[in-house]
């Protein structure tokens, strides 16, 4: 037999429909506040139709995609070893023995110059300046480089962000773990890192959507990926519709990326706590 | 409070809508105004140019030689310059009617007011172009051409076949990429760059065999900005034929003014007077076999 609703109970089911009715209200308004005026606007017309023409979206879209695999291919390969290598930087900073101080002072001085410096001279004095140095025509591939410099750049961002998950686990982990009988690295291994890693992955995921789009600046050095592709249709047919589907292509990665995050995210939380608070 | 967010929210809507209405009538009364200033004028252009008695000439930023010296188009010097200066006086405007602006091409193109009367910086006239801005007649035309290293395996190239097989590459938004795509079909993939000095940089760290651009600036690219390159050679007129219009806002009065003058400067020899004057030689390039 079913139970009768306790007077809390519906109260809290009151409670929710009504904000659920009152979401739902203002998000209409504000979508109708949006879909009524955007028209009335005087240039709406030259608007749409320098960004938003059907047909020269379903035209160039192909070629688009095709070219967006270029960006795909360097982003596989460009995060893991971001990933990698920023990680690397990281330990080096948080170095404790003496004898690695100048260690330590290098990766300082890495994370610092390297963030100093806008990403686009990376690719420029990577992608230019070291096939310019070796003159040989087997070693000059553009992506090649444009890469290379792609994991220079980011790697400096994403160590600090490991640095700063490093950081924020307590120092009496550390002390627990090595009273334990754990040595320094096992304590790094075993007890810092699994807790850092797990604090950092919205921040750093953060930075790999970043690092999607970014991967456009390859373009800089000569290959023609999506946005590149994007710019010469523009410039032939006049119009920036070819941009919005580019757009449309690199939101297929970076949504899906966050949503799976946060879900991931999110389950981790249920499971540490017993309840989540609304 | 949650009413207060749904009041804001409603008070924010109707905002909007309110905003709107008054950029209606804006614009109705920006319209009649333009409409008044055209009737009974003498000359083709009075009343119908973006400031009254002044002439706005838009070109690139930088504007790079041998198009305008110096990227200083005030002086008249190069052959763009010397052009918008002839036109402009042809259309009624002395020199000192004559303002500069400078935009991308970008800025050409978009859909909100335009900053300029017209804009030159080599753009070629074509259809899908037209169906956005409007072009005047051509005041020039070239063909596209080829450069690389004297010294490399480039130089010998004679064919669109032989091109092919190098590894060939264009400023992005130009004609030349799909030149390259379309008529040398390159072995392997073009490349692009943002403009002529990338192009160099690849040329010079030997990621790409040659560069592919408009004659004028091919012979520029080759006896000044790169040193101990050559013009491998042109292409015949045809496929790759860029035609340079001057560029107006879609449908603007102005076109047929600049149409007679330019048809005019072509009649009197001034236009080829002006490309004697500033650019080299077409014939001393050797043509290429498509």
């Amino acid at each position: 037999m079913q139970q009768e609703p306790t007077r809390r109970q519906r109260w809290e089911r009151r409670q929710r429909r009504r904000s659920i009715a009152v979401a739902a209200l203002s998000s209409t308004t504000a979508l109708v506040a949006v879909v009524l005026a955007v028209p009335r606007l005087p240039g709406y017309r030259k608007v749409r139709a320098a960004f938003f023409d059907g047909e020269i979206f379903v035209d160039t879209f192909g070629p688009l995609a095709r070219a967006f695999l270029y960006d795909l291919q360097i982003f596989a390969w460009c995060a893991p070893a971001i990933l990698v290598s920023g990680m690397a930087i990281a330990l080096a900073r948080n170095a404790r023995s003496p004898a690695l101080f100048p260690l330590r002072v290098a990766a300082t001085v890495y994370t610092d110059g390297v963030r100093g410096v806008p990403v686009v001279l990376w690719i420029y004095l990577i992608g230019f300046g070291v096939p310019g140095l070796l003159q040989s025509r087997t070693w000059s591939n553009p992506v090649l480089w444009g890469s290379t410099a792609l994991i220079v750049a980011y790697s400096a961002y994403v160590a600090e962000v490991f640095r700063a998950g490093i950081e924020s686990v307590h120092e009496s982990q550390r002390a627990a773990a090595r009273s334990l009988g754990l040595s320094n690295t096992q304590t790094l291994r075993h007890v810092v890192l699994p807790q850092a890693v797990r604090r950092v992955i919205p921040p750093l995921m953060n930075d790999l959507v970043s690092l999607q789009k970014d991967v456009a600046l390859v373009s800089f050095l000569g290959p023609v990926e999506a946005l590149r592709r994007a710019q010469s249709f523009k410039s032939s047919l006049a119009n920036f519709t070819p941009y919005v589907g580019a757009a449309l292509l690199f939101l297929c990665v970076s949504v899906p990326l966050t949503r799976l995050t946060d879900h991931l995210l999110q389950r981790e939380r249920r499971r540490m706590s017993a309840t989540a608070i609304r | 409070m949650p009413r207060r967010l749904l009041l804001s929210f409603l008070a924010a809507g109707s905002l909007l809508v309110a905003a709107c209405g008054g950029d209606d009538g804006d614009d109705a009364t920006a319209a009649s105004a333009a409409g008044a200033g055209t009737e009974g004028s003498a000359s083709c252009a009075a009343g119908k140019t973006l400031k009254e008695g002044a002439l706005t000439i838009a070109t690139g930023d930088p504007a790079f030689e041998p198009w305008v010296v110096g990227d200083d188009p005030e002086s008249g010097e190069g052959f763009e310059a010397a052009v918008a200066y002839a036109v402009a006086e042809r259309m009624g405007f002395e020199k000192e009617a004559v303002t500069w602006v400078r935009t991308g091409f970008d800025e050409a193109i978009q859909p909100g007011p335009k900053t300029f009367d017209f804009n030159l910086q080599q753009f070629s006239i074509s259809e899908e172009r037209e169906q956005v801005v409007s072009f005047s007649a051509p005041y020039y035309a070239t063909n596209q051409a080829v450069v690389g290293f004297a010294d490399s395996p480039a130089a010998k190239a004679g064919s669109a076949a032989d091109l092919a097989k190098l590894k060939l590459g264009a400023a992005a938004g130009t004609t030349s990429l799909t030149f390259i795509e379309q008529v040398i079909e390159p072995d392997s993939a073009p490349y692009s760059y943002n403009d002529n000095a990338d192009a160099k940089a690849a040329l010079e760290s030997k990621q790409i065999d040659a560069i592919v651009l408009d004659l004028p600036t091919a012979f520029y690219v080759s006896a000044v900005e790169i040193e101990g390159t050559t013009v491998i050679g042109q292409f015949p007129a045809g496929d790759g034929t860029d035609e340079f219009g001057l560029l107006f806002e879609k449908d603007s009065p102005l076109v047929p003014c600049a149409d007679e003058a330019i048809a005019a400067l072509e009649a009197d020899g001034t236009l080829d007077r002006l490309t004697d004057e500033w650019l080299a030689d077409k014939t001393g390039a050797k043509v290429l076999t498509v």
